[in-house]
């Protein structure tokens, strides 16, 4: 697997497409800061979101358990699932009861974060995704490379060749309503079809044991209004306490994450209908461990709006697959840790730091404080690229030390030519700076 | 009122001018500067890279240099934001001062003498603008300010022309410079070009570390865009 350094360098070697693909995203972040700034109460919004999220948090045994009881009163069952696993064994079991072999799935990162169509295809069932973004990437054999936009770092091209090759248009035929046409009645024939229906969860309410599904296409609703069975999956943090404070949460996500006024459907499932079979997989898979560590609880109250890979301007120049995770960008480097550190280790360094993340968060996440701490616990875990700990413990110790110090800089200054090579990375597309003669020491001396 | 000045490591070594701007600007606005002559570094790069944990002897180092102070000021707005958060003096934590906002909050220049008949862009530092909070961002829903542009408006004759993404990070980052050089690189380019369509003589910011990244490309692509530090402007005769 390439590092995100690595996948970096491959994807700006394409400068046309990175600048497309950093244009693309700026947009959204831009579109976003209008529906932002055209509500005064926006920063006390955020305020708001975070103190309920806090709240949640700091309570969430409770609310998870209210939350259960409410879901079964209303005719739901509930699933409880430790790990990935966990939650992919008891959705096999649901569909293998029903004995359905295609089923249609609508946007879940967690799904995603759990490897549940490769899971299910082993077991020779076919899921097929029906959020046209990551019905485009499915048919390409790709993840996500963004929450909000899976296919975003696609081209119309792009999706006009895989379409020609998976569904028969028209070679070259790049135009997007042609192109979205033919999604919608491919798409169809398996709505129609299916009888097994997996969606997210964007929020559950603990009063009243229902839960809220977000999406702009209503693919959501076109799967679960017409299966007989419905699979809804969900981390255990998206539980918020009161249907009210939805009206706050509702409105941050969908300004925060396409600058939209609200989500086009934001559909309330509170029971299932007559017939119908309706469950909920609770998951963990890592969340309560996150939970436990004050300097990453904050990580939870994250909502996938993704406003931060927008903003990230890292993100938007090295694209969602450098990132090598389900859930890529800044909110993905915090999370992915916790989850795996070796395999995640170069995430928390994929950052300068400039703290664009934390500010736009709606619910005021400290997204690069916590780059901060990852950084510091994965080195003291020992997961140090070769070199760098002998590295920074020589410079630590040079700049301890004043006179060791002030020879080490005059020697630099000196030979400073000899940095001019091809082994110094930062020369290989920067000159070094002008080694002036006298350091400013040296010149405050004689003043 | 007396004032240490803080100099960072890779400003003594390479941009002296730098801190000679802010000493004399500093004297001439009626301070008297002492410049602790065993200072070093902040400790910085090694904690951004995972190694708070070796920083212990710099800390000590800073804090036998510095503690005596009430102010202590530099030029730097990322060496001031660390300190700020994360030395383990606390004494020191509430003494240190990116010198502009020690500039428009404390000695509260309202006039300086200094003319600089040129067209420059302004390059908004992360650590000093959202980490100080030297201006507002564009993140967030709140009044704009900016201590870097009330201090530019009181010099003659120079003309500020903000790039349209007016905060975006040029792409230093610290060690990230080196250990992510494609993206790092990248951005700066993105940032200079920015500058440049503005057709601006020089790039000025608050953080010298982000103006020698920038500095770097611009040289090696023999673009005549120079970069100064504000404290260079400030002082200009």
């Amino acid at each position: 697997m390439l590092s995100h350094a690595e996948a970096s360098e491959n994807f700006i070697a394409d400068a046309e497409r990175t600048d497309w693909h950093d244009e693309t995203l700026w947009f959204v972040r831009a579109k976003r800061d209008k529906a932002s700034k055209v509500l005064p109460e926006w920063e006390a919004l955020r305020e708001h979101a975070s103190q309920v999220k806090d709240h949640t948090l700091a309570n969430l045994g409770d609310y998870l358990v209210a939350f259960e009881a409410k879901a079964k009163a209303n005719g739901i069952h509930v699933h409880w699932a430790a790990d990935a696993v966990e939650h992919n064994a008891i959705v096999h079991q649901i569909i293998a009861a029903q004995g359905s072999k295609v089923l249609v799935k609508s946007k879940s990162m967690l799904t995603e974060e759990c490897h549940l169509n490769d899971y299910l295809a082993e077991k020779g069932i076919e899921v097929v995704d029906t959020d046209l973004g990551e019905r485009i990437v499915q048919f390409r054999n790709e993840a996500p490379s963004h929450i909000v936009l899976p296919a975003i770092h696609l081209k119309k091209e792009d999706v006009g060749e895989t379409f020609h090759e998976h569904l028969g248009t028209p070679k070259g035929n790049k135009d997007p309503q042609f192109l979205t046409e033919a999604a919608r009645q491919h798409l169809r024939g398996h709505f129609l079809a299916s009888e097994v229906a997996i969606t997210g969860v964007n929020f559950a309410i603990a009063e009243t044991g229902e839960f809220v599904v977000c999406t702009n296409e209503g693919n959501a609703d076109m799967g679960a209004h017409l299966a007989k069975v419905h699979i809804a999956c969900m981390g255990i943090e998206k539980i918020i306490p009161k249907r009210a404070d939805l009206a706050v949460f509702l409105r941050l996500l969908a300004r925060s994450a396409t600058g939209q006024l609200i989500t086009t459907y934001s559909s309330h499932f509170h029971k299932p209908r007559e017939g119908q079979e309706m469950h909920i997989v609770l998951l963990d898979n890592g969340r309560t461990r996150q939970l436990a560590d004050p300097k990453y609880k904050n990580s939870l109250k994250c909502i996938r709006c993704a406003a931060c890979f927008n903003t990230c301007p890292v993100y938007r120049r090295s694209g969602g697959h450098s990132y090598h995770q389900p859930v890529a960008g800044p909110i993905g480097s915090i999370l992915a840790p916790n989850i795996d550190k070796k395999a995640n280790a170069d995430l928390p360094f994929a950052s300068t730091l400039c703290g664009s993340c934390s500010n736009v968060c709606p619910v005021k996440i400290n997204i690069h404080e916590q780059l901060w701490f990852w950084r510091q616990d994965l080195m003291a875990a020992g997961l140090a690229p070769v070199g760098k700990s002998f590295g920074m413990k020589m410079m630590a110790y040079t700049l301890s030390n004043p006179a060791i110090y002030r020879m080490g800089g005059s020697l630099m200054r000196r030979f400073s030519s000899l940095l001019n090579s091809s082994m110094n990375p930062w020369y290989k597309q920067r000159e070094m700076p002008q080694a002036p003669k006298e350091s400013f020491q040296e010149w405050y001396k004689k003043r | 009122m007396r004032v240490a000045l803080f100099v960072p490591c890779y400003i003594d070594q390479f941009y002296p001018q730098v801190a000679v701007a802010s000493l004399e600007l500093l004297e001439k606005l009626g301070c008297e500067v002492i410049v602790p002559t065993d200072q070093t570094c902040c400790g910085q790069p090694m904690a951004n890279s995972g190694f708070a944990s070796s920083t212990e002897g710099c800390d000590t180092n800073f804090a036998q240099n510095f503690e005596g102070f009430d102010y202590i000021v530099g030029p730097s707005g990322s060496c001031v934001l660390h300190l700020k958060e994360h030395h383990p003096s606390e004494k020191i934590r509430n003494s240190v001062y990116e010198i502009c906002e020690f500039l428009t909050d404390v000695l509260k220049v309202s006039a300086l003498s200094a003319t600089f008949p040129h067209r420059v862009g302004l390059h908004q530092s992360c650590h000093g603008q959202r980490g100080l909070r030297l201006s507002s961002m564009s993140e967030r829903n709140e009044k704009p300010f900016s201590k870097l542009q009330d201090l530019l408006s009181l010099v003659k004759g120079v003309e500020v022309v903000m790039p349209e993404r007016e905060d975006e990070c040029c792409g230093f980052g610290g060690t990230f410079c080196v250990t992510e050089e494609a993206v790092s690189v990248k951005m700066g380019q993105d940032r200079i070009k920015e500058h440049a369509s503005n057709a601006v003589d020089y790039i000025v910011g608050a953080d010298t570390s982000c103006l020698m990244h920038m500095e770097g490309i611009l040289r090696r692509q023999g673009s005549k865009v120079q970069v100064k530090h504000i404290v260079e402007i400030l002082n200009h005769a």
